[in-house]
């Protein structure tokens, strides 16, 4: 799959850029931890924007082009913002067997978006993710770090409701 | 740390804090600080089941009823039966209760903690007797087959809390080893214990060692790696989560064996429990100094740095996962060089996966003996598998290599839900197959599983039911691997896809016979000509269903039928005219509007009854999900 | 040397120990089929095209990248490996266009080739594939992603070149060659050299075609077009007609032009002795009145572009002489036009050259000479070598014949230009016999030659040592120019060429296959031809030069005079990575 890229404007604070760059400074002795401060950073902004990866790679001193492909190679980076909201469907196999293939496509009607896709309003985002190690509770989801399990595609509505006050 | 003494000593100081634990004989020799420890679950399965809520209920409770100096509450790692959780456990009693609600907290605290009256009612029903008699949980179905090892104290100790591991002879292994054993020595006990590597392909520990031991370099090191990535495996993260320290251990004598001084453990980043617990244990072992220079006062320094994936499948294969340690994207290299000549930072380097490790201490304190005692010929000691999928008993189970099926599935796992029939069990995620309810009393052990086209992989082990269509199943793994396929090596990159398109072309019923035999044509192209294991175990759900279940691929490309009703192209909804009331609630379910009336009134009928049109039919089941009346049936 | 002994298709060969199956079967004799693999730059075990059975080892293995143990049988064509290798392509044109008819690298693709040779059926797995937009966005090359393997030999070439513009994007069945951020090529700080096209297999790297438009010049009745010939292409165009590389082809090349409709053919070996002139003048002007050093050249537009986004701040150290190309263009331009009476602008100054950065080069402000470009068209090595296809001349048998006057005479200092080394050395001709007024009859310097990236010499010159130093290709840029910023280096002058090993490596050069890469030492034996025709020739000083001579008395006022200093120097920008 290929990662969307945001265009979203950027509107990074001057205090985020301050937080990026002390944990460019802390890392830069070491090339190879260039996915630890592309993590940091995108615990910083939530996501890793062309201007965000332009630092790293200026700070840690790697092509830009090697940042993005690191980027795009695994699956938590992100390079558009996530909603106020994230909601993330497990499809790992206890949970797709339990059904969570059409939980996903119930959230994805509803909300009108795709997998990696924010609402309009910012409110939403819909991720799928792999096993996060709840199969007891299969079917499970979780919305930002809150965990529901034991689902019907009946109980979006209500989770969806919870969130979009 | 300067001496063993030492070490003797924080144990004798921390015996007490787990003898409830440990039964009668224990609280006979020490004298313990409070009267009771309630030990509760927070794996990642309970705290999702929000076990924390409960830990702050307990808190409350006991402040209020005055029993702060009589009852210590401790958060464990996973206890295993993750279908019940929250679980907690209290001792000495060991009672066992699940699915506690915080609701309860306030009962059990008065009516257990103050009046002394367990709350039957809240327990694990299984560990009550049929005279309302409390029995041990090892005594239930769930437990009694067990043998704990790597999960040993998993549930039994604060993983938080160096002292309680130590004074589970944490930590000794490592002192005997760096006191007492050469490194040689160590390798061969290893190598002497039959430990064959968990992660997957089962290469044998000792030897692992053995071939990276003689290698000069300046700097080697070794690797945890516990990037655990099939779908529905997690004693990986149990055991971080549970017991840090063990891992750590191992990976400080793994060192002394080959002689690296440093250690990565590569972990999921979706496991952030396991990695704040394991962080924490990092900075208690080098507080003690346990991890850092001159460890034992014998000149030997190891430490331990974490390093997070961040989402790729691949970085589980050994290699991809050093290039991505390096800061790379996580493509494997070829092999030769193999990582124990030339690995992470193309420095010599031993890997191995977390309960690999967390083997490593018991078999050097009760030794080889001990642990090849247990297991198959070929297959030493215990497994550790992730049950799921149709099971009742869906959690962590840890039992002896060449344990049948048919007790895990029937005895440990209590069964399949829901009265269906037993089908099959996968395991090896998607680099495994599945093993056909004909083979259900094959024991499972390496050789017993390859040599039935499976693979142990991590130890998921997922059961499937009557409803499981095994074409649907190959085509999931297989979009799981495709998805998760790193794009170096063309047959995987472009390979797998195609494997799909065709099991895609077969699940829409526009599949032929010719399709079967293009299939297996390249899955055995892709197996053979991969560059990692991803790729060449990427055919092996789909070589595995079509070895045992190839009348459900015949089914599907020449009688355009789905025998499990699964794949939605070959289904049919019908409404049976004469069970059919004419409610008409499914014409306006439908989405499609493809429900309309006739004009048949079946007898004792007032409206007429309704029919499907199967030519604009989306067969979203909507219908069927409606009707009360049991009309709607799918073909 | 410890060797070990094997077999390959029951050959017995004995080969060091460590080497690779792939090693074991060249020597043998053997060639195995290669796709992602570049000896020492990109073994990676990716493509699979080169897997073969063997004793000892599990399955197929990569001829690439396994080694051979002692007593190893290799099997290098059985039928399961036939068989492999057949489907390994056929899952690689199941995401290829297929579009072949039409292709640049029609005939020279590595994959048609291999097709071709293992009888492929392309359609046998149809599906899904990505599709990517053409990238036409430099002046100098085009990115056709719809016929990319994935090989990566091309960021291995890029990474060598340390700019690692383009990289592997995205993964599994998505996963592209491209920019970050996916922008075009003309937004990242590429710096056209070129060296992607000449290592990618396929069509999917090439430069951009310019022949039509000199077709087009050259039918235009209206226009006078003038063609120039960089020093290397000499030395490598036979190779588009199968001739033995290192082949000096100037006679024929020119006869070619000539046909080809061109009214004047001149060599840009006079426009390299001109540099060298201004360059020589330059730097004793920087050196008497303590100007900035170490100067370092600046021919290689690759190389200029490099300095400008990885070393904005060190500008000042590039010599403000403009490239041969420009040089000759700007000449042809002024005096030529004045002297033929022709208006600049009825002038269609054509180059021909090893470089793709050449194409970027001639559209560079302050490249203007006359009040319009002085080179209107550049084009490579391999576009001429179609011109000449497309006319239908037989190449190898045309005769040879001289350059036009007056911009065709040369000497030996400008033709091995083409060479890593060949500047400095020329440089060094000049600068001795200028220092010290003589006439020096040794002007070889050994000591700059060779193919070695970065190369340090002290010359004596009239009792004082100069220090010079010489780089080609990026990596070795980089490292030289980390010394000239941090000041521990103590060179007075530095060449430097963007392409390692210099203009007969160039980018836009004739395409080897990958196993003559591996095989032939392409910069060495490119560059012998050059140094040979330097050591035949009469004159080898470009100061010597009677076209310099004469340019300096009818034409400019002195060296690194106001005239030429209008004509032919340049200006410089900091470019924003």
């Amino acid at each position: 799959m290929q990662k969307k890229i945001s265009s979203y404007p950027f509107n990074g604070t001057a205090e985020q850029e301050q937080k990026l760059d002390a944990v460019i400074a802390a890392n830069k002795h070491d090339k190879s931890r260039l996915m630890a401060v592309m993590q940091e950073a995108q615990e910083i902004y939530g996501y890793l924007p062309v201007e965000v990866q332009r630092r790293i790679a200026d700070g840690m001193d790697v092509p830009l082009e090697k940042v993005f492909g690191v980027s795009t190679f695994y699956a938590q980076f992100s390079l558009s913002p996530k909603g106020k909201n994230n909601i993330s469907v497990c499809l790992g196999t206890a949970c797709y067997v339990k059904g969570s293939g059409a939980l996903f496509d119930k959230i994805s009607e509803k909300l009108g978006i795709g997998a990696d896709e924010c609402t309009p309003d910012g409110k939403f985002s819909l991720t799928a993710c792999r096993c996060i190690g709840a199969c007891g509770l299969a079917p499970v989801l979780t919305v930002n770090e809150e965990v529901y399990g034991r689902l019907k595609p009946e109980d979006i509505d209500g989770i969806l409701a919870k969130y979009s006050e | 740390m300067k001496t063993v003494a030492e070490l003797n000593e924080i144990r004798e100081k921390s015996l007490g804090s787990i003898a409830l634990r440990k039964g009668k004989e224990a609280l006979a020799s020490v004298s313990t600080e409070y009267k009771r420890n309630v030990l509760v679950c927070g794996g990642t399965g309970c705290t999702s089941s929000h076990s924390k809520q409960i830990v702050e209920a307990l808190h409350r409770e006991i402040e209020k009823n005055g029993l702060q100096n009589e009852v210590k509450v401790v958060m464990t790692g996973c206890f295993g039966l993750c279908a019940l959780g929250p679980i907690m456990i209290v001792y000495p009693e060991g009672s066992f209760y699940s699915m506690v609600k915080a609701e309860d907290i306030p009962e059990i605290v008065t009516e257990h903690f103050v009046n002394g009256r367990v709350v039957t009612r809240l327990l694990y029903q299984e560990t009550v007797g049929a005279a309302g008699e409390i029995k041990s949980l090892n005594e239930t179905d769930f437990y009694r087959k067990q043998i704990r090892v790597a999960l040993r104290n998993c549930g039994v100790i604060d993983p938080e809390d160096i002292n309680e591991y130590i004074a589970r002879d944490g930590y000794q292994a490592l002192a005997k080893c760096l006191t007492e054993y050469t490194p040689d020595e160590v390798i061969k006990i290893v190598s002497d214990s039959g430990l064959r590597g968990r992660g997957g392909g089962g290469f044998p520990t000792g030897r692992k060692w053995a071939l990276c031991a003689p290698n000069k370099a300046p700097q080697k090191y070794v690797v945890c790696n516990a990037d655990e990535g099939d779908p529905g495996a997690f004693m990986d993260r149990s055991v971080l989560e549970g017991d840090p320290h063990c891992v750590i251990e191992a990976m400080a004598i793994a060192g002394y064996a080959v002689g690296a001084t440093k250690g990565f453990v590569y972990v999921r980043a979706e496991y952030p429990i396991a990695v704040h617990r394991l962080q924490i244990a990092i900075d208690q072992a080098r507080e003690v100094g346990i991890l850092g220079k001159n460890l034992f006062g014998t000149g030997f320094d190891f430490d331990v740095e974490i390093r997070l994936g961040a989402g790729a499948f691949v970085c589980g294969e050994e290699t991809a996962l050093m290039t991505s340690i390096e800061g790379n994207r996580g493509e494997p290299r070829p092999r030769p060089p193999f990582p124990a000549v030339k690995g992470l930072y193309e420095s010599p380097t031993v890997e191995n996966n977390v309960e690999t490790f967390a083997n490593v201490p018991q078999i050097i304190l009760r030794g080889a003996e001990w642990f090849a005692s247990m297991g198959t010929e070929k297959s030493k000691g215990t497994k550790v598998f992730a049950l799921g999928g149709k099971i009742k008993h869906t959690g962590l189970v840890e039992i002896p290599m060449g344990t049948t099926l048919r007790e895990i599935v029937e005895e440990i796992g209590g069964g399949i839900p829901n009265g269906k029939k037993f089908k099959a069990a996968q395991t090896g995620g998607p680099s495994g197959g599945c093993i056909p309810a004909s083979l259900i009393d094959t024991e499972v052990d390496y050789d017993n599983l390859i040599a039935m086209g499976c693979m142990m992989g991590s130890g998921g082990l997922i059961v499937m039911d009557e409803d499981t269509c095994m074409v649907d199943m190959a085509k999931f793994f297989l979009e799981f691997t495709v998805d998760e396929s790193c794009g170096k090596c063309t047959p995987c990159r472009v390979g797998i896809k195609r494997l799909l398109e065709i099991l895609e072309k077969i699940t829409r019923g526009e599949g032929t016979l010719e399709d079967i035999d293009r299939l297996e044509e390249l899955c055995g192209y892709i197996k053979a000509n991969s560059l990692c294991g991803l790729g060449q175990t990427a055919p092996n759900p789909v070589l595995s269903t079509l070895k045992f279940f190839r009348d459900e691929y015949i089914a599907h490309v020449v009688d355009k039928k789905c025998p499990a009703g699964v794949c939605k192209n070959l289904l049919t909804y019908v409404i049976d005219k004469d069970k059919c009331i004419g409610c008409g609630k499914c014409a306006r379910n439908c989405p499609a509007d493809t429900i309309h009336k006739t004009e048949y009134t079946a007898p004792g009928h007032k409206l007429p009854s309704y029919e499907i049109d199967p030519s604009k039919c989306v067969k979203c089941g909507a219908c069927m999900d409606g009707c009360k009346f049991g009309a709607i049936s799918k073909k | 040397m410890e060797m070990v002994n094997c077999k390959v298709n029951g050959i017995a060969v004995s080969v060091p120990k460590g080497s690779t199956i792939l090693e074991a079967a060249r020597a043998a004799g053997v060639e195995i089929p290669t796709l992602c693999y570049m000896k020492k730059i990109n073994e990676i075990g990716a493509c699979r095209i080169c897997i073969v059975e063997a004793t000892g080892a599990r399955g197929l293995v990569t001829a690439c990248v396994y080694p051979v143990s002692e007593g190893m049988e290799i099997k290098t064509n059985t039928e399961k490996v036939q068989k492999a290798r057949k489907t390994t392509l056929e899952l690689m044109l199941s995401t290829h266009d297929k579009k072949c008819l039409s292709c640049i690298r029609s005939t020279d693709c590595e994959l048609q080739k291999l097709c071709r040779e293992y009888g492929v059926d392309e359609t046998a797995f149809e599906g899904y594939k990505p599709q990517y937009e053409l990238d036409e966005s430099t002046p100098h090359l085009v990115r056709n992603n719809n016929k990319c393997i994935l090989c990566r030999r091309c960021v291995a070439a890029c990474r060598e070149q340390y700019v690692a513009v383009i990289g592997p994007n995205d993964r599994g069945i998505d996963t592209s060659i491209g920019t970050a951020f996916k922008v075009k090529l003309s937004e990242v700080p590429c710096i056209s050299c070129g060296q992607c096209t000449a290592v990618c297999p396929t069509g999917a790297l090439t430069e951009k075609d310019d022949t039509d438009k000199v077709w087009a010049a050259l039918s235009d009745p209206t226009k006078h077009v003038v063609v120039q010939t960089a020093p290397s292409v000499r030395a490598t165009l036979g190779e588009c007609f199968g001739m033995p590389i290192g082949t000096n082809v100037e006679g024929k090349m020119v006869v070619a032009l000539r046909r080809l409709g061109f009214d004047k053919v001149f060599d840009t070996d006079f426009a390299a002795d001109l540099t060298i002139v201004e360059e020589a003048s330059e730097l004793i002007d920087r050196i008497k009145n303590k100007g900035v050093l170490p100067m370092i050249t600046s021919c290689s537009p690759g190389w200029v572009k490099f300095c400008e986004f990885y070393f904005p701040e060190l500008i000042p150290h590039l010599s403000t002489c403009k490239s041969p190309q420009q040089m000759g263009g700007a000449v042809i331009k002024t005096y030529y036009a004045q002297k033929m009476g022709i208006d600049p602008k009825d002038i269609v100054s054509v180059s021909v050259m090893p470089c793709t950065a050449k194409k970027f080069e001639i559209g560079r402000p302050d490249q203007s000479a006359a009040g319009v470009p002085d080179v209107d068209i550049s084009i490579t090595t391999r576009e001429l070598g179609r011109m000449i296809k497309r006319a239908g001349l037989k190449f190898e048998a045309l005769p040879d014949e001289e350059f036009d006057s007056p911009l065709g005479e040369d000497t030996g200092a400008g033709v091995i230009f083409g060479a890593t080394g060949g500047v400095m050395e020329a440089a060094l001709r000049t600068a001795h016999d200028w220092l010290t007024g003589e006439d020096h009859l040794d002007v070889e310097f050994h000591a700059v030659r060779g193919t070695q990236s970065i190369k340090e010499a002290s010359v004596n010159i009239g009792g004082t040592e100069v220090k010079v130093a010489v780089a080609s290709g990026g990596n070795a840029a980089k490292e030289v120019m980390d010394k000239v910023k941090s000041g521990e280096a103590d060179w007075t002058f530095i060449e430097i060429m963007g392409c390692p090993g210099g203009c007969v490596n160039g980018g836009g050069q004739p395409i080897q296959p990958q196993y003559v890469r591996d095989t032939v030492d392409l910069k060495a034996v490119r560059a012998k031809a050059l140094y040979d025709q330097d050591a035949a020739m009469p004159l080898r000083k470009s100061h010597e030069s009677p076209v310099i001579k004469t340019l300096y008395s009818e034409w400019y006022d002195g060296f690194g005079g106001h005239k030429a200093h209008h004509d032919l120097h340049t200006s410089y920008v900091a470019r924003k990575r």
